[in-house]
């Protein structure tokens, strides 16, 4: 232990890194690694009947499809939303500032319904669409609008501290010499928040992925149509098809996996730059 | 540089001199109402219609939803998992912080890494891997069968997967809050001669106290929320292991909107109070990172 842990007056180190990894290891990574054996006993052609089934892909192209595109909203919306609270001063900004975690706070479960609700042919929205012939509630568009209230904080709290970081005197000085505010967007801000603003669409974007309860109520869950990957393990489980359910389970770890590398790699990006512009 | 521009951009919104024209107040009133649009279509009415539907055949029809012995279960097996899991996750989060914090060993970013993990998972996957595991075709299926043990569509599936779910919201919230506020002090109180639980309780939890709040009720919010993981192990047994979220799904699949919509208010109130813990906490100065 000495050898690969720098000497310290501290105690404690073997009871709590003990019991972190110990912990660590029986509630998160043994599991883990019992739906990775399970998806690995399958042979190679079983595992690639289920993995790229009609099926399976109709539920991959509905749920990375609409994760897409909730993330992309929210991409802009999460920017408008966070400039609004950063540089403006209206009447209810602070209330509305902390209302932006509630899709974070709220279960998943209640989201759900009430999107729905407010969304059906009778609803408070969902009835001025209907006449626009727009169907939301039971539709991949309500999926995407699900998708969406459960991403927005991840963009909005990305791009907020990006925003505060952008030097104001380096705006005024740029008006001063003559930029006009397009340009001045165009060159100063952008390049200040935009990893963020790719750090928020990845966040948002990785939690879409997988998500689950505020999805099937409002999604039709029609195989091939309405059905979310999340729910086609499900339902393979609710069938004792374990195997199919590991074989998917594992195919979107893979995704999760590449999409928080993505995220680091996006994370130390913005660093760099930030330390960069200090200089 | 950042703590200066930050403090000045704060100041000084809108009052900045040579702002005020047109085309500015234009975009200014374009943004804020497409952002408070958007905010009321997606968030503001969903939350209205929550409660609207739970009052919609009045306070009576409320109250009386709360009598069904199956509502009343559902209410207490929620208490129940969150009363284990939030204690169990908050040890954890205090032992993984000291170890990540107080000390430097290698590998420990990738640790820090792993302990988040949870977070990138489907709630789907956090509960299917105890299938896996306990369930009648899992790892362990037929020996927990011989000797009568239920894990799966039974309360301690229900903990395991919700400890799964809410495993690093406390660690996450401590281990960078420690690191930044250094080891200066709890040197000193070990070199004077205090011992190492004197020194963590009088010390150390003291000076992260704010981000423990801030990291408990983040994870009890989660940990009575969840959905996902608990339905793929809970079997939704009535009254036995329906959670508060299940019900939910149970009641308005049986298009009983009063008593869903009463329970989903319930959850809405734990999900403010927790907003308004959670402000109160960054009053104090503490500001997540």
């Amino acid at each position: 232990m000495a050898a690969i842990r720098q000497p310290s007056v501290l105690p404690g180190f073997g009871l709590t890194f003990g019991f972190t990894t110990f912990f660590l290891s029986a509630v998160v990574l043994l599991p883990l690694a019992a739906l990775v054996l399970m998806a690995a006993s399958m042979t190679w052609h079983d595992f690639v009947h289920v993995v790229f089934s009609a099926r399976a892909m109709g539920s991959y192209r509905l749920s990375f499809g609409a994760s897409f595109l909730a993330a992309s909203i929210n991409l802009v919306f999460g920017f408008i939303i966070a400039w609004t609270l950063v540089r403006y001063e209206f009447p209810g900004r602070k209330l509305i500032d902390a209302l932006i975690d509630m899709p974070f706070a709220l279960p998943t479960a209640v989201s759900g319904i009430a999107l729905t609700t407010v969304f059906a042919e009778n609803g408070w929205i969902g009835q001025y669409l209907q006449p626009l012939g727009i169907k939301v509630a039971y539709t991949w568009i309500g999926v995407t609008v699900a998708l969406t209230l459960i991403g927005l904080p991840f963009a909005v709290r990305s791009v907020q501290p990006a925003l505060l970081e952008v030097q104001r005197d380096l705006e005024d000085a740029a008006e001063t010499l003559g930029a006009g505010r397009l340009y001045v967007f165009r060159r100063i801000i952008l390049p200040t928040v935009l990893p963020a603003l790719l750090t928020g669409f990845t966040l948002a974007f990785a939690r879409a992925v997988g998500e689950y309860g505020s999805v099937i109520f409002i999604a039709g869950n029609l195989p091939m149509k309405t059905e979310i990957t999340p729910l086609l393990i499900v339902i393979r489980l609710e069938e004792f098809d374990y195997k199919g359910a590991a074989a998917l389970g594992f195919v979107m770890l893979v995704i999760s996996f590449v999409v928080l590398l993505m995220i680091n790699l996006l994370q130390a990006w913005g660093r760099r730059r930030i330390v960069a512009g200090a200089r | 540089m950042a703590a200066g521009a930050q403090s000045a951009s704060l100041d000084d919104i809108s009052t900045r001199p040579g702002r005020d024209t047109i085309v500015s107040s234009i975009v200014r009133w374009t943004f804020i109402s497409l952002s408070l649009l958007f905010l009321a279509a997606l968030l503001f009415a969903p939350l209205a219609t929550v409660f609207v539907m739970a009052f919609e055949k009045g306070w009576r029809a409320y109250v009386q939803s709360f009598a069904d012995p199956d509502t009343a279960a559902a209410i207490r097996l929620t208490l129940i998992t969150a009363l284990v899991v939030v204690p169990i996750n908050t040890v954890f989060g205090l032992a993984a912080s000291w170890a990540m914090a107080k000390f430097e060993f290698r590998g420990k970013s990738f640790l820090i890494t792993l302990i988040d993990l949870p977070l990138a998972v489907s709630p789907v996957i956090s509960g299917m891997v105890y299938v896996l595991l306990f369930g009648l075709h899992g790892w362990f299926g037929v020996w927990l069968q011989e000797h009568d043990i239920s894990v799966i569509f039974a309360l301690p599936g229900i903990i395991l997967a919700t400890m799964f779910v809410t495993f690093p919201y406390v660690a996450r919230e401590l281990i960078p809050l420690m690191q930044q506020l250094g080891n200066d002090e709890e040197e000193a109180a070990i070199t004077l001669g205090a011992g190492g639980w004197i020194t963590f309780f009088r010390v150390t939890l003291p000076k992260v106290r704010w981000g423990l709040v801030y990291g408990v009720i983040l994870c009890n919010a989660r940990a009575m929320g969840e959905f996902g993981a608990v339905s793929v192990v809970s079997g939704h047994i009535r009254g036995l292991t329906n959670t508060m979220p299940l019900h939910i799904e149970i009641l308005y699949n049986e298009y009983n909107f009063v008593g869903a919509f009463a329970v989903a208010s319930l959850l809405t109130l734990l999900a403010v109070a927790t907003l308004v813990v959670k402000t109160l906490v960054e009053r104090t100065g503490y500001r997540r990172r």
